[in-house]
C-alpha cells in the first residue's frame, strides 16, 4: 500500500510538473520570437524607416513607409469585404436558418478555413488579376477579405448563440420585432465577443503572405490609388529575408518588428475600447 | 403518484363565468382576457387540452399545478410567446378586450401583454436603459425619463436605484433585478401583466417585496401569475386556476379553491398529497 501511495504521489507531482513546463513553452515561445525581433529589427529602425522607400539594390539605408501603407489599404479592403459578409452570414445563422443549413453553411466555413492561403491566392488570382491583366491593392484585399470570412462568420455565430435566451425574451416581450431584438440587444450583448474575433481575423491575415505574392504583388514604390500592384509588409519581408544582402536582412527584421507592433497596436486599442460598457455576467 | 390522481379524459370543467360568481357577481367582474378551448401542441405532443378561463380586470389570476402541467405554457400564450417555439401550435381562441389576440400584430400585442420571467433578465444596459427599453424601441413621444422614474416607482425600486440610474442593471440584487423586470413591463403600460415563477430563483424578503407589489400593481393592471409556490397564490390572487396535465381541473375565487376545493384532485394538490 506504502509503495502504490508513493508511485501515486510521484506520479502526480511529475504530472504536475509537466503541465506547468508545457505552459511555461508555450508562453516562452511568445517571448522568445518577440525577443529576437526586437534584438535584431530594434536596431534597424529608424525614422526613415517609416518614412522613406525602399534604397535601391546596392544603396544602404531608405524604409518601407510603402509596404506600411500598402498593408494598411490591404487590410481596410480585407476588412470591409471579409467583416460584413461573415458578421451577416453569421447573423443569418444564429438566428434565422434552420439546423440543416446552418450545419452545411457553418461546414463549408471551416473547410474554407482550412484552405491554404496560397490556394486563396491562386482563386483570387483567377478571379481578380487575370481578367484585369494587372496586379491591385483590390487583389490583394480581396485575397484577405476571403480569409476573414470563415473566421469572422464561426466566431461570431458562436457568441451571437452564446446570448442567453432570456434576454431574446426579454425584448420579445416587450413587443420587439426579430429584427429589433438582434440589432438592439443580441448584437450590444455579444459585440465584445464579435469584436474580439474580428481581431483575430485581422492579425491572422496581416501577417499573410502568401495570397498576397500574385495579387497584390509588390511595389518598390508607391502605389496610387487602389488599381495598382502594392508592396506590403509580409511579402516585403519575404524578398528581403531571402536577399543575399545584409542590410535588407537588418530592414526585414525590422518589418516584421514593425507588422508585430502594429497589430499590437489595435489589439490594445480594440480591447481599451471593448472594456468600457456593460458586459452579460457568465451564468 | 401521478398516475393515480391523472384525470379521466371526460372531466367537467366549470364554465368561466360561474364559479367566479360565488362573491362577485359576473356582471360586476369584466373580462380583460377570455381563454376558450385551448389546445396547444409541442409537434405531437398536446400540452394543454381544451382550457377555458377568463382573466378579470385588474384582479391577479394565478395558475397553479405541480411541473409540466402546462401552467407555464398557458401564459405564455396570452402574450403569443408560444410562437418563439419551434413546433409549436395553438387551437382554439383567446380574446384581449373583445378582440382575437392571434388576429392581432403580434409585436402590437406583446406591448400590451407584458411579461416577467422566472430568472431575472435584465438587459445588459443601464437600469435607466433597462427601463427605457420598451419606450424606446416603441419610438415612444412621452418624455423617457418621467416614464422611467414612474415605472421604478410603480415597481417600488426608485428609491433604491434613483441615485445610480446610469449604472449596469447587474450591480443591483437579485430581488431588484426582478423588480427592474417589472418596472421594465410597467413602462409600455400593458394592459395585462403576465409573471412566470417571479420569485423561484428569489429568497424570502425579495419574494416578500414582490408579492406586495403585485397586490399595488392591480390597480394598473390585470395580472395573471404562474406560481409553483401555493401559499403565494393563496396570498397574492383573487382567483385561483388549477391546472393538471395540461386540463383546468378548477377555477374559482381564490380563498373558495383553498377552503372549500370542488374537486378532490385539487384538495389531494393543495394539502400537498402530490406535486
Amino acid at each position: 500500500m506504502n509503495a502504490r501511495l508513493r508511485w501515486r504521489k510521484f506520479l502526480s507531482a511529475f504530472m504536475l510538473t509537466m503541465t506547468g513546463v508545457c505552459a511555461l513553452i508555450s508562453v516562452s515561445v511568445l517571448f522568445f520570437i518577440l525577443g529576437y525581433l526586437v534584438y535584431h529589427g530594434g536596431t534597424s529602425i529608424s525614422w526613415n524607416f517609416f518614412t522613406k522607400l525602399p534604397a535601391p539594390v546596392g544603396e544602404i539605408g531608405g524604409g518601407m513607409a510603402n509596404a506600411i501603407v500598402g498593408s494598411g489599404k490591404l487590410l481596410l479592403i480585407a476588412t470591409l469585404f471579409g467583416v460584413p459578409i461573415g458578421f451577416l452570414g453569421a447573423i443569418y445563422l444564429a438566428e434565422f436558418s434552420g439546423s440543416t443549413t446552418a450545419f452545411v453553411v457553418r461546414y463549408a466555413a471551416d473547410l474554407l478555413n482550412g484552405v491554404p492561403s496560397i490556394v486563396i491566392g491562386i482563386f483570387a488570382y483567377a478571379l481578380a488579376v487575370l481578367p484585369f491583366k494587372h496586379f491591385s491593392t483590390l487583389a490583394g484585399g480581396f485575397a484577405l477579405g476571403l480569409m476573414m470570412i470563415p473566421i469572422t462568420l464561426r466566431s461570431t455565430e458562436e457568441f451571437l448563440r452564446g446570448v442567453p435566451k432570456a434576454l431574446r425574451e426579454a425584448a420579445m416581450a416587450l413587443g420587439a420585432s426579430k429584427w429589433k431584438t438582434i440589432t438592439s440587444v443580441i448584437v450590444p450583448a455579444a459585440y465584445r465577443g464579435i469584436l474580439t474575433a474580428i481581431l483575430l481575423a485581422f492579425a491572422r491575415v496581416a501577417g499573410e503572405t502568401a495570397p498576397l505574392l500574385f495579387t497584390a504583388f509588390g511595389n518598390r514604390f508607391w502605389s496610387n490609388g487602389w488599381n495598382q500592384p502594392t508592396a506590403s509588409l509580409p511579402a516585403m519581408i519575404y524578398t528581403y529575408a531571402i536577399a543575399p544582402y545584409d542590410d535588407w536582412h537588418r530592414q526585414a527584421w525590422a518589418a516584421g518588428l514593425v507588422l508585430l507592433g502594429l497589430i499590437l497596436i489595435i489589439n490594445i486599442v480594440a480591447r481599451a475600447i471593448l472594456s468600457r460598457g456593460i458586459a452579460v455576467p457568465r451564468a | 403518484m401521478h398516475a393515480t390522481v391523472r384525470p379521466a379524459v371526460s372531466v367537467k370543467i366549470p364554465p368561466v363565468a360561474t364559479s367566479a360568481t360565488n362573491r362577485e357577481s359576473a356582471s360586476a367582474l369584466s373580462m380583460r382576457m377570455t381563454i376558450s378551448k385551448v389546445n396547444f401542441f409541442y409537434g405531437a405532443k398536446q400540452t394543454l387540452f381544451d382550457v377555458s378561463l377568463g382573466i378579470a380586470t385588474n384582479k391577479v389570476t394565478s395558475l397553479i399545478g405541480p411541473s409540466g402541467c402546462g401552467k407555464s405554457t398557458l401564459l405564455r400564450t396570452l402574450n403569443r410567446m408560444h410562437e418563439t417555439v419551434r413546433g409549436a401550435r395553438l387551437e382554439g381562441e383567446i380574446l384581449l378586450d373583445g378582440q382575437n389576440i392571434l388576429a392581432q400584430d403580434v409585436t402590437a400585442h406583446r406591448r400590451r401583454v407584458g411579461m416577467v420571467f422566472q430568472r431575472p433578465n435584465p438587459f445588459p444596459k443601464s437600469i435607466f436603459d433597462n427601463v427605457a427599453y420598451g419606450l424606446n424601441i416603441n419610438g415612444s413621444k412621452t418624455p423617457i425619463a418621467e416614464a422611467v422614474e414612474k415605472s421604478l416607482r410603480h415597481a417600488a425600486l426608485w428609491d433604491e436605484v434613483k441615485d445610480h440610474l446610469h449604472k449596469s442593471a447587474y450591480e443591483l440584487s437579485g430581488g431588484q433585478q426582478q423588480r427592474l423586470c417589472i418596472a421594465r413591463a410597467l413602462a409600455v403600460e400593458p394592459e395585462v401583466l403576465l409573471l412566470d415563477e417571479p420569485c423561484s430563483a428569489l429568497d424570502p424578503i425579495s419574494t416578500a417585496k414582490i408579492e406586495e407589489l403585485l397586490v399595488q400593481l392591480k390597480d394598473l393592471c390585470t395580472i395573471a401569475i404562474v406560481t409553483h409556490n401555493m401559499q403565494q397564490a393563496a396570498r397574492v390572487s383573487d382567483f385561483t386556476a388549477f391546472l393538471l396535465t395540461g386540463q383546468l381541473i378548477e377555477f374559482s375565487p381564490t380563498p373558495q379553491l383553498f377552503t372549500t376545493p370542488g374537486d378532490p384532485r385539487t384538495e389531494a394538490y393543495i394539502t400537498g398529497r402530490f406535486g
